[in-house]
C-alpha cells in the first residue's frame, strides 16, 4: 500500500465519523447500529495503518489542511502516541458498544435508538479530532462537540437521575469550557497564533524575555483549570456518580473510559506542544494538580467504600483514578506524565470492563444494583463474575494486570522527585488499601454462595448462561485480554508512548 | 500597583467584569434559566474580548472595497472569524440546555436545581 496515501487517514477518520452522524439520523435503529459499528471498526483499522506508518517511518508528520502554509492554515499532527491512543480508544469504544448492546434494547425508546448512534459517532469524531489536531481553536470547538454528545449519551435513557446529572454535567462543562476559551483568547492575544507549534515558539520568546509574565500565567491557569473541571478532577465531580450510575451501560463505559481522557490528552498536548513543559513547570499549576489529585484519590475511594449501589461505586472509583492521573502531572516530570498516560490506558481498559461486567451481574439479580442483592451473582453469571474480578484486581493493582504497571510507573516517577516522593508513595499505599476494601468487598459478595432459592423477596434470580449472550462473552474475553496485555507486555507500550511523548516537544 | 492601565484598556476590563458576572451566575444561581443567561453573558464577554483583540483603531472591517488592499486599511479578521465560530457553539449549547430545562420542568414543575436534586433523591429511580 502506498504509504503517502496512509497519511491522509487521520483526516478521513474525522470526516467519516462526522458525516456518519447525519447518516445514522436518517436510518432506522438497527441500520444505525451497524453503521456505527462499521464506522468504529473502520476508524480503528485506519488508525492501525497510521500507527504502522509512523512507526515504520520513525517520526511524526504534520498534515496541512488544504495545503495552506503554517501560520494561516489548519493542521493535523500525527505521531506514534497520537496514533496509538486513537487505536486504543477505538478498541475500547467498540467493545463498550457491543457489550452494552443487549441492555440498550430496554434502556431507551426504540424510536430514539438511532439518535444514540449519532451521539456516539460525533463523540468518536471529537475524540479523534482532539487527539490529532494541531490548532488550539479547533480543539476548543471539538471540546464543545464532545461535551454536547456526551450530554446526549447521558440523557438518552430518560429518568430523573440522568436528566439531573446531564444538567449538572452541562453546567460544570460550560464553566470549564468558558475558562478554556478565555485562556485560548489570552494566549492568542499574547502570541497572535492559533497553531500549537507557532504558539510554543512565541511563548518561549515571551518567557525568555520575562515580559507579560502575569497574563501568560493567567492563560496557563485558565486552560489547565478549565480542562481539569471538564475531566471531573476532585472538587468538580458532583455530576459524575449519577451520570455514570444511572445512564445506559455503553454510555457509562464510554464516558468513564474515554470522554474525560480526551480532555486529559488535550491537556498533555497543551503542556508539551503549546506552553512548553518548562514554562508549565515554572507555573505553580502543577502543585495544584498534585494536591487536588491526591485529595481526589482519597475522597473518591472513601466515597466508593461507603456506596451500596455497585455502579455508583465504580463511578466513585473513577474520581479516584482521575486523581491518580492528575497526581502524575503534578509530579512535574516526564516520567510522571508517562505514568499518567499509561494510567489513562489502563483505566480505560479496566473501567469499561467493570461497567459491562456489573451490568451482567445486575441482570442475573433481578436488575437490582444494590450490592446486598448481588450475593452469589458470580455463580449465576460466571463470565461476568470472572470479568468483574479481573477488573477489580486490576484496579487494586494486582500483578499480571494493567493497574499494577501504572502504579509501579507512578512510584518510579515519584522516587526521582525528592520533595513529592513521600506524599506520593503514601497516597499510593493508602489508596491501594482503600481500593482493596471496596473492590474486594464487592468480589466477596458476588462469590458468596446462596444456592438458587433466595427469591424470598420475590425477585427473579435467573441464571445467565454464556450461550445466552455469545457477544458478551467475546467482549469480556477481549477486555480481559486487553488488561492482561497491558499488564504483561507493558515494556513496548511504554517505549512507544515515551517515544511519542519525546516527539511532542 | 499601577491601575491606570485599567482605564486605558477599559474595554478589556469591561469584558473581564462581564465574564466574572456571567461565570458566577452560571455557578451560583439556583434557577436554571438564570444559569443559562449567565452562560450567555460569560460567552459574550469572551467574544467582546476577542473582537477587541482584532480591532485596530481607525481601521475598517476586512472586506476589500474600492480596490484598497493595503494592510493599513483593515482590522485583523481572524478574531472576527473565531467569534462567529464561538457564537455557533454557544447557540447550540444554549439550545441543548434549554431543552434539558424544559424536560426537567415538565417532570418536576420547578426550575430550582436544588429542589430538583431533592426530588430526584426522594423519587428513587
Amino acid at each position: 500500500m502506498n504509504l503517502e496515501f496512509v497519511r491522509n487517514f487521520p483526516l478521513f477518520c474525522i470526516i467519516l465519523t462526522l458525516f456518519s452522524g447525519p447518516l445514522c439520523m436518517i436510518s432506522k435503529g438497527k441500520t444505525a447500529k451497524y453503521i456505527n459499528l462499521a464506522v468504529i471498526t473502520a476508524v480503528g483499522v485506519m488508525s492501525v495503518f497510521v500507527l504502522a506508518e509512523v512507526c515504520i517511518s520513525g517520526g511524526s508528520y504534520v498534515y496541512r489542511m488544504g495545503h495552506f502554509p503554517a501560520p494561516w492554515g489548519n493542521e493535523i499532527r500525527v505521531g506514534p502516541l497520537e496514533a496509538f491512543i486513537a487505536v486504543f480508544f477505538c478498541v475500547v469504544m467498540l467493545l463498550s458498544m457491543v457489550g452494552g448492546a443487549f441492555e440498550r434494547k430496554t434502556e431507551m425508546e426504540e424510536s430514539k435508538e438511532n439518535l444514540y448512534y449519532v451521539m456516539v459517532n460525533l463523540l468518536l469524531s471529537s475524540l479523534i479530532a482532539l487527539i490529532y489536531t494541531n490548532d488550539l481553536f479547533t480543539a476548543y470547538v471539538f471540546v464543545e462537540i464532545n461535551t454536547i454528545s456526551a450530554c446526549g449519551m447521558i440523557m438518552i435513557k430518560q429518568n430523573g437521575h440522568t436528566l439531573e446529572a446531564a444538567v449538572r454535567y452541562m453546567i460544570m462543562s460550560l464553566l470549564g469550557s468558558g475558562m478554556l476559551l478565555l485562556g485560548i483568547c489570552f494566549l492568542y492575544g499574547l502570541t497572535g497564533h492559533l497553531l500549537m507549534s507557532n504558539i510554543k515558539e512565541s511563548v518561549a520568546a515571551i518567557a525568555a524575555a520575562g515580559t507579560y509574565h502575569p497574563p501568560l500565567m493567567v492563560a496557563v491557569g485558565l486552560m489547565c483549570v478549565g480542562l481539569a473541571i471538564k475531566s471531573a478532577l476532585f472538587p468538580f465531580h458532583s455530576w459524575l456518580p449519577d451520570a455514570y450510575g444511572y445512564s445506559s451501560i455503553s454510555s457509562a463505559a464510554i464516558l468513564s473510559s474515554l470522554v474525560s481522557k480526551g480532555y486529559i490528552f488535550l491537556l498533555i498536548k497543551i503542556f508539551y506542544r503549546v506552553i512548553g513543559f518548562d514554562v508549565f513547570y515554572n507555573s505553580r499549576v502543577i502543585n495544584l494538580f498534585f494536591v487536588f489529585g491526591i485529595a481526589g484519590m482519597m475522597f473518591g475511594s472513601i466515597s466508593a467504600a461507603r456506596e451500596n449501589n455497585i455502579r455508583r461505586m465504580i463511578a466513585f472509583s473513577s474520581v479516584a483514578q482521575i486523581g491518580y492521573i492528575y497526581m502524575g502531572f503534578g509530579l512535574g516530570t516526564t516520567p510522571g506524565v508517562l505514568a499518567s498516560i499509561y494510567h489513562i490506558l489502563s483505566h480505560a481498559a479496566t473501567k469499561s470492563l467493570l461497567f459491562v461486567a456489573a451490568a451482567g451481574l445486575c441482570e442475573c439479580s433481578g436488575g437490582s444494583k444494590e450490592l446486598s442483592k448481588l450475593t452469589g451473582a458470580g455463580y449465576r453469571n460466571r463470565m461476568a463474575g470472572v470479568a468483574f474480578t479481573v477488573g477489580a484486581l486490576s484496579m487494586i493493582g494486582f500483578p499480571l494486570f494493567s493497574g499494577f504497571i501504572s502504579k509501579i510507573l507512578f512510584a518510579q516517577a515519584a522516587v526521582n522527585e525528592a520533595g513529592k516522593m513521600l506524599p506520593t508513595l503514601i497516597a499510593l499505599a493508602v489508596s491501594t488499601i482503600l481500593n482493596v476494601v471496596y473492590f474486594m468487598r464487592a468480589v466477596l459478595i458476588i462469590y458468596t454462595p446462596t444456592g438458587y432459592v433466595s427469591s424470598e423477596d420475590g425477585r427473579d434470580y435467573t441464571r445467565v448462561q454464556m450461550r445466552m449472550h455469545p457477544e458478551k462473552s467475546v467482549v469480556f474475553g477481549c477486555f480481559i485480554l486487553l488488561n492482561l496485555a497491558l499488564g504483561l507486555v507493558s515494556q513496548p507500550i511504554v517505549e512507544l508512548c515515551s517515544r511519542g511523548l519525546g516527539m511532542f516537544s | 500597583m499601577d491601575l491606570s492601565n485599567l482605564l486605558v484598556n477599559y474595554e478589556e476590563a469591561t469584558a473581564m467584569v462581564l465574564f466574572a458576572i456571567g461565570f458566577s451566575n452560571l455557578l451560583l444561581q439556583k434557577n436554571l434559566i438564570k444559569k443559562i443567561i449567565g452562560f450567555n453573558i460569560m460567552d459574550s464577554a469572551v467574544y467582546l474580548f476577542l473582537a477587541l483583540k482584532g480591532y485596530i483603531q481607525g481601521h475598517k472591517a476586512a472586506i476589500v472595497v474600492d480596490g484598497v488592499q493595503s494592510v493599513e486599511a483593515y482590522i485583523n479578521p481572524i478574531p472576527s472569524g473565531l467569534v462567529l465560530t464561538g457564537i455557533v457553539v454557544s447557540v447550540s449549547v444554549t439550545a441543548l440546555m434549554l431543552s434539558l430545562t424544559i424536560r426537567l420542568y415538565r417532570r418536576y414543575h420547578t426550575l430550582d436545581i436544588d429542589r430538583i436534586t431533592l426530588e430526584v433523591k426522594r423519587g428513587g429511580d
